[in-house]
Parts: C-alpha cells; sequence; structure tokens
C-alpha cells in the first residue's frame, strides 16, 4: 500500500477524469494522473512518462537526470575509494 | 524496472559501507554505546529487513524501528467498527488487503468475511468508488487508511463522488498523520535517537519542509530516504556524516522522487477534505495528540462516522503484547514474552506482527538472528507435540 510501483504511462483513457493506462510490469493498469499534471505538463504530455503509482494513483513523476546524479556520486565514492586505498599501498610499499 | 537493479547494485553498497564505517570509528561510537538512528516508515524497515542491511552495517549503529506501519498501529476497537460496518447487510466493506488479518477483539476481516460479511479486497479507492457505481442499491464503505502517502488517493476519490454526485458511498477514515507521531517519538522520555531516516513516500506528498522541526527544534538529523537498499545505506550515511560533521539539516536523498513542496495537487485534495482529530487511538503507542484525520462536515456524507452508528470502543492491547516498547526501541522484537510463540505472522497478537512491514513481522521472516530462530524452533516443536 505505502511502497508505489514504478510504471510507463503508455496511453490517455479519460481526459476529463484524468485517467491514463500505465505499463507496471508488463501488466497494464488503469491509473489517475490527477497528482501529476498542471499547465505546464499537461495531460498530453505524460505520454512515455515513469511515475511511481500508489493505490491507483500516478503520486509522482520519476525524475531521471535526478536519479542518474544520485547513482554517479555513489560511483564517484567507490573511485575515490579505490585511489585512497592505491595509495595507502604505495606508501606501505 | 525503471531504477529498481540500478539501486540494488551490491558494489555499490560496499562503497556506502565502507564510508560508514570510518565515519562511526571517526565519531567513537561503539557497540555498547550505538549511534541509534531510527527509520519511521515501515516500508524502510521491510527492506532493511529483506536484504539483511543491518548485519552489513558496522555494530556502532543501531537501527530502532519506527511505528510507520499505518496496518499495524490500528487499535483493536477500530477494526471493530470496521467488523460491525461490514456485518451490516446493506453493505458492501472494500478494503485494501493489508488491512484484511488485522486482529479485532473477537475476529478480523477475513473471518467476517467467511462468516458471509461483503467484504470486497480492493487495489485502489477508485475501485470502491467503481463499486458503488455498479450497486446502487448497495452502500459501499471504503475502509481509508495510511499516512500522507496514501491521503491524496481517498481525498480525491471523495472529491469524484462528489462531482457525481454518488450517494451511496462512503469512507470509514483511518488516515494518520506523519509530524505529530515523530513528534511524540521525539518527546518520549525512554527515546535517545540521534537521527532519522525520514519516509520517502510521505515527503513524496507533504515535501521537505514539515519535517524542519527535527532539525531545527530537535537538533537532530533527517535525511528523506528512497526504499531500496542503497537508497537506505545512502541515507544512513548521510545521517552519521551530518553527526560526524555536528550539522543538523532535513537532506533529501530521494531526489529522483520527492521535490522540495511534495505534491501541490495532492496537498490541495487534502486541504479540500480532511481536518484533525484532537486524538487518535494507537495499538502499543497510546493516544497521540492530533495523530489522526476526518472528513470535514462539508463532506459528511461520505464519511462512515457520521453516517452508520459504531460500537466506537476503546479496546485495550492484549495484556502480554509489547508492542509499544519495541516501538520505543526499549526492547527487540525477539525479546517480547510471546514472539515466536503465542504471536506469529498467521496468529499476530500484536501490532507489528500483521503486515510484512511491521518490526516482529520482519524479524520473523528475515531475521536469522540466533534469538529469531530460537524462538521459532520452541514454536515448531511444541506445535509438533500438541
Ligand atoms: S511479538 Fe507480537 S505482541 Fe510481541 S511486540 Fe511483537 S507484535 Fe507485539
Amino acid at each position: 500500500m505505502c511502497l508505489g510501483i514504478p510504471g510507463q504511462v503508455v496511453e490517455i483513457v479519460d481526459i476529463e477524469k484524468q485517467l491514463a493506462k500505465v505499463e507496471i510490469s508488463g501488466v497494464r493498469r488503469q491509473v489517475s494522473l490527477a497528482c501529476i499534471v498542471d499547465n505546464e505538463h499537461p495531460l498530453e504530455a505524460c505520454i512515455g512518462d515513469w511515475v511511481l503509482v500508489h493505490v491507483g494513483f500516478a503520486m509522482s513523476r520519476i525524475n531521471e537526470d535526478e536519479a542518474k546524479k544520485t547513482l554517479e556520486l555513489l560511483m564517484e565514492l567507490g573511485e575515490a575509494q579505490k585511489e585512497i586505498e592505491a595509495m595507502s599501498e604505495s606508501l606501505s610499499q | 524496472m525503471k531504477y529498481v537493479d540500478e539501486f540494488r547494485d551490491p558494489e555499490l553498497a560496499k562503497h556506502l559501507i565502507r564510508e560508514i564505517e570510518s565515519l562511526v570509528v571517526q565519531i567513537g561510537a561503539s557497540e555498547n554505546e550505538p549511534l541509534q538512528i531510527m527509520e519511521f516508515c515501515g516500508g524502510h524497515t521491510h527492506t532493511i529487513f529483506r536484504y539483511g542491511i543491518e548485519q552489513l552495517l558496522p555494530k556502532a549503529i543501531e537501527l530502532i524501528h519506527g511505528p510507520g506501519c499505518p496496518v499495524c498501529v490500528l487499535p483493536m476497537g477500530r477494526v471493530d467498527d470496521c467488523l460491525a460496518l461490514a456485518e451490516r447487510p446493506e453493505v458492501i466493506f472494500a478494503t485494501f488487503g493489508d488491512a484484511m488479518r488485522v486482529p479485532g477483539s473477537q475476529k478480523n476481516l477475513l473471518q467476517a468475511k467467511a462468516e458471509g460479511a461483503d467484504v470486497r479486497m480492493v487495489y485502489s479507492p477508485l475501485d470502491a468508488l467503481e463499486l458503488a457505481r455498479q450497486n446502487p442499491s448497495r452502500e459501499i464503505i471504503f475502509f481509508a487508511l495510511g499516512f500522507e502517502t496514501t491521503m491524496p488517493s481517498t481525498a480525491l476519490t471523495v472529491l469524484q463522488a462528489a462531482e457525481e454526485g454518488l450517494k451511496n458511498f462512503s469512507l470509514f477514515c483511518n488516515h494518520i498523520t506523519t509530524v505529530p507521531t515523530i513528534k511524540a517519538i521525539l518527546d518520549s522520555p525512554s527515546m535517545r535517537i540521534d537521527g532519522f531516516v525520514a519516509p520517502g513516500h510521505v515527503s513524496m506528498v507533504v515535501g521537505e519542509e514539515p519535517f524542519q522541526f527535527v532539525a531545527c527544534e530537535y537538533k537532530k538529523p533527517i535525511v528523506i530516504s528512497g526504499f531500496e537498499p542503497l537508497d537506505i545505506l545512502q541515507s544512513i550515511w548521510l545521517v552519521v556524516k551530518q553527526i560526524a560533521e555536528k550539522r543538523c539539516l532535513v537532506e533529501n536523498q530521494y531526489l529522483r522522487v520527492v521535490e522540495r513542496d511534495g505534491n501541490p495537487v495532492g496537498l490541495k485534495a487534502m486541504a479540500a477534505v480532511f481536518e484533525l482529530r484532537e486524538f487518535f487511538q494507537w495499538r502499543g503507542l497510546g493516544a497521540i495528540e492530533h495523530s489522526g484525520i476526518k472528513i470535514k462536515s462539508e463532506y459528511a456524507q461520505f464519511d462512515a462516522e457520521h453516517r452508520f452508528t459504531m460500537p466506537n470502543l476503546n479496546i485495550a492491547d492484549p495484556s502480554l503484547c509489547q508492542c509499544g516498547e519495541v516501538l520505543q526501541g526499549s526492547i527487540k522484537p525477539w525479546q517480547c514474552q510471546i514472539f515466536g510463540s503465542l504471536c506469529t505472522p498467521e496468529t499476530p497478537m500484536g501490532a507489528l506482527m500483521v503486515s510484512s512491514e511491521g518490526a516482529c513481522a520482519a524479524y520473523y521472516n528475515f531475521g536469522n538472528l540466533p534469538q529469531v530462530m530460537a524462538a521459532k524452533s520452541n514454536r515448531e516443536q511444541s506445535t509438533t507435540i500438541s
């Protein structure tokens, strides 16, 4: 109930009620997009969006840039660690 | 699936654990005097157990599992009210599957269904609305529960019902709100928490601002976190880093989902439909001021509490239950006197055993600690003897 599942918007079903079909792990479900549309991002623009679905409502658009940034940061952390290790190894030689 | 596998990468997890280890040494925390970090949300508790995150962390970090599972904290009296509603002949009682096994004082919803009550499992409140359209001669009551994560969905469903002028749809509203609950935890005298991992999906709705008081007034670091193993490790790292650097801020690890201001459409719908209750009773924690949510009088025709009479009793938790102590972190689940014996996921006595997000169920299902194994094998022996 609280966890939410990522899915991709594939088709608008009802413009007035802001309903769309979202593909979640290969299954298509009717989902309300009411919480993620605004003037800047109208209903029609949602096709192809990755969204997080909770109890039949898309509650957030998944921001791909931010996801990539987080992962990059974690990878850099690993690089830095490797350098420090290499440094301390060469020092101890 | 989008950004699920990426956030489970074991190599990246190792980096984070190494960073956490070196910070913990720097802080000087030890197994005897560990840093106590609370993950508030049951979804986080679930991931922590599923992936054995506790065992990966240095012993100088102790995770305290918070009360953030809305199914688990529902008190018996409210379950009895559900049963009273569900057993009315004109009623179709629609509920999420998670809530079917929460024990009432006599039985749960699953048993009521077996005895003939018309209880339907739904995935979304919109499914309950559809039941109302299709069954005009019946009364459809949707059992609304959850923290802020699920509140926009029920609020929007009520607004939709109002727009369509549906007369046979109502909510039995058991929503609870996060901030007063965190406050109650921080004010509890037996608590000694050094930092928080804040609920990601509640934050997705409410934004960062409501958590500022934790950093500003209580001077505790708090990090909004996603639900994959790397999210949680990174959030713990950020909490520990703040402690090491003697800072306390609201940080947002879950930027791919949580926007600073939350979800404006959801918040607007919630403000239109809901208001705070004076008090709400929690299983294991007692009454917490302003922690419950009810429907505003403008929408009273969609409020099951307004439209139907129900027992509305305050029923004390079973005396053997020690859920309160577990929730406050003063004992570990396996130290509860009935853990694994009278209280198991199949026959839950206490709240924390009910859903897979409860701390006791998580320990029982995934915890391969010696104490947990002992409790389980005791149970197996006693069932084979009887
Ligand atoms: S074992 Fe059962 S009664 Fe004991 S604390 Fe856990 S959920 Fe509560």
